[in-house]
């Protein structure tokens, strides 16, 4: 059981991270990752929908007919972001400003929809826990790690830090839209590239 | 007249709502490595972003204001999304079995689609009157089957050619994504 629940809480972070091994929730991954505090709040709210939504999902699974599931599991997710929303409007007004559409639109992160769907309606709630927390973490951590590097590209910050050179010229294409694509396209293929060298090891 | 025309330039074009505003990415990514596919989720995405756009101003304005029930509007929009989606694929059964079977599969996918949501929400926080509201929906819609098309246009010629082992799938997707967006991003002087 201990084993187990390693397992499914680690699985997160590097075999099935989100959005790189699961290439599901890219809208909030691209938008919102402008610099690594950004980026770590957008992954903290997803997080905390995430955990609450498959441990609800798991609990009720028993209860959900099967041909409304969707539907309801929608419905489970959602209470949970107006949940976030009113909080983060209430506590971090500035972050709710950044984030502005992204959290709202966390109900249509496929990430969540997904766990609950894949993982949570068949298990129950302390591994549904884990499940969603170590997914919920992965994601954090992309979205931070991501973030970070646009930031020092593009601002030539880290966390609002200034650390290159003086003479560094900001690189303002990472910040733009097009920069969020090539940047998260190239982040992949680095991973690809560490998961082939170890294949090749093993 | 001539806002309407602005208007859909600036959200099929300078505002385009998948390359510059990152609504929609998922489908984006999924469904656009061949051309028919494509076509398919985007003419689905026209037609239902349209009708989701109305009803959820229709339901906004007229059940959530005076009730003062604003804050609900998440969920009484992916609710209403959710239906539509739902009837929209019954009736089209129904009516235009031929129409069915080119968009049926695509219909239930478009209940995650962000894009649907965010047009919903983007409309009722930029205050759009109803018809302005309708013309955004399908406008935006309109961007992001444009988008659709051209990048299934590119992945097609991707089995043409030698892409590093480490960029094939999706790495090599996010950054012909990031090489559309950019050109996109030079009609940004036009409005």
């Amino acid at each position: 059981m201990a084993a187990t629940l390693r397992e499914e809480f680690t699985k997160g972070f590097w075999r099935t991270i989100p959005p790189f091994r699961l290439v599901l929730g890219l809208c909030p991954t691209l938008a919102v990752t402008t610099s690594g505090i950004n980026g770590l709040g957008m992954g903290l709210a997803t997080t905390f929908v995430l955990v609450f939504s498959n441990l609800f999902v798991s609990l009720l699974r028993r209860f959900i007919p099967t041909q409304v599931r969707i539907a309801s599991f929608i419905v489970i997710i959602a209470s949970f972001v107006v949940i976030v929303e009113l909080v983060m409007q209430a506590y971090f007004y500035p972050l709710f400003k950044i984030l502005g559409i992204f959290i709202p639109l966390i109900v249509v992160n496929c990430i969540i929809l997904g766990r609950a769907e894949a993982f949570a309606s068949k298990n129950g709630p302390v591994l549904s826990l884990a499940d969603g927390l170590g997914i919920g973490l992965g994601f954090t951590l992309s979205l931070f790690v991501l973030g970070l590097i646009r930031e020092l590209l593009g601002a030539g910050t880290l966390l609002e830090i200034p650390v290159m050179w003086a003479s560094f010229a900001p690189f303002a294409f990472m910040l733009k839209p097009p920069g969020a694509f090539v940047a998260l396209g190239i982040l992949l293929a680095f991973m690809n590239l560490i998961s082939q060298i170890q294949a090749r090891k093993g | 007249m001539g806002e309407f025309l602005l208007l859909m330039v600036s959200a099929i074009l300078v505002n385009n709502i998948l390359l510059l505003r990152f609504l929609g990415n998922c489908p984006f990514l999924g469904v656009s490595r061949k051309m028919d596919t494509a076509t398919g989720m985007g003419l689905a995405v026209i037609f239902v972003m349209t009708l989701a756009g109305m009803i959820t101003w229709l339901v906004y304005r007229y059940l959530l204001v005076p009730l003062s029930l604003e804050y609900l509007r998440t969920i009484a929009f992916i609710l209403v999304i959710a239906t539509l989606v739902q009837f929209v694929e019954m009736v089209i059964q129904k009516a235009a079995p031929p129409l069915y079977e080119a968009l049926g599969i695509y219909l239930p996918l478009i209940t995650t689609n962000c894009a649907v949501l965010g047009v919903a929400i983007i409309n009722v926080d930029e205050r759009y009157d109803l018809i302005t509201a309708i013309f955004f929906s399908f406008a935006s819609a309109c961007g992001f089957a444009l988008a659709l098309v051209l990048m299934a246009g590119l992945r097609e010629r991707f089995a043409l050619v030698a892409i590093p082992k480490a960029f094939e799938g999706t790495a090599i997707g996010l950054v012909t994504a990031g090489l559309i967006a950019l050109a996109f991003s030079g009609f940004a002087g036009l409005v």
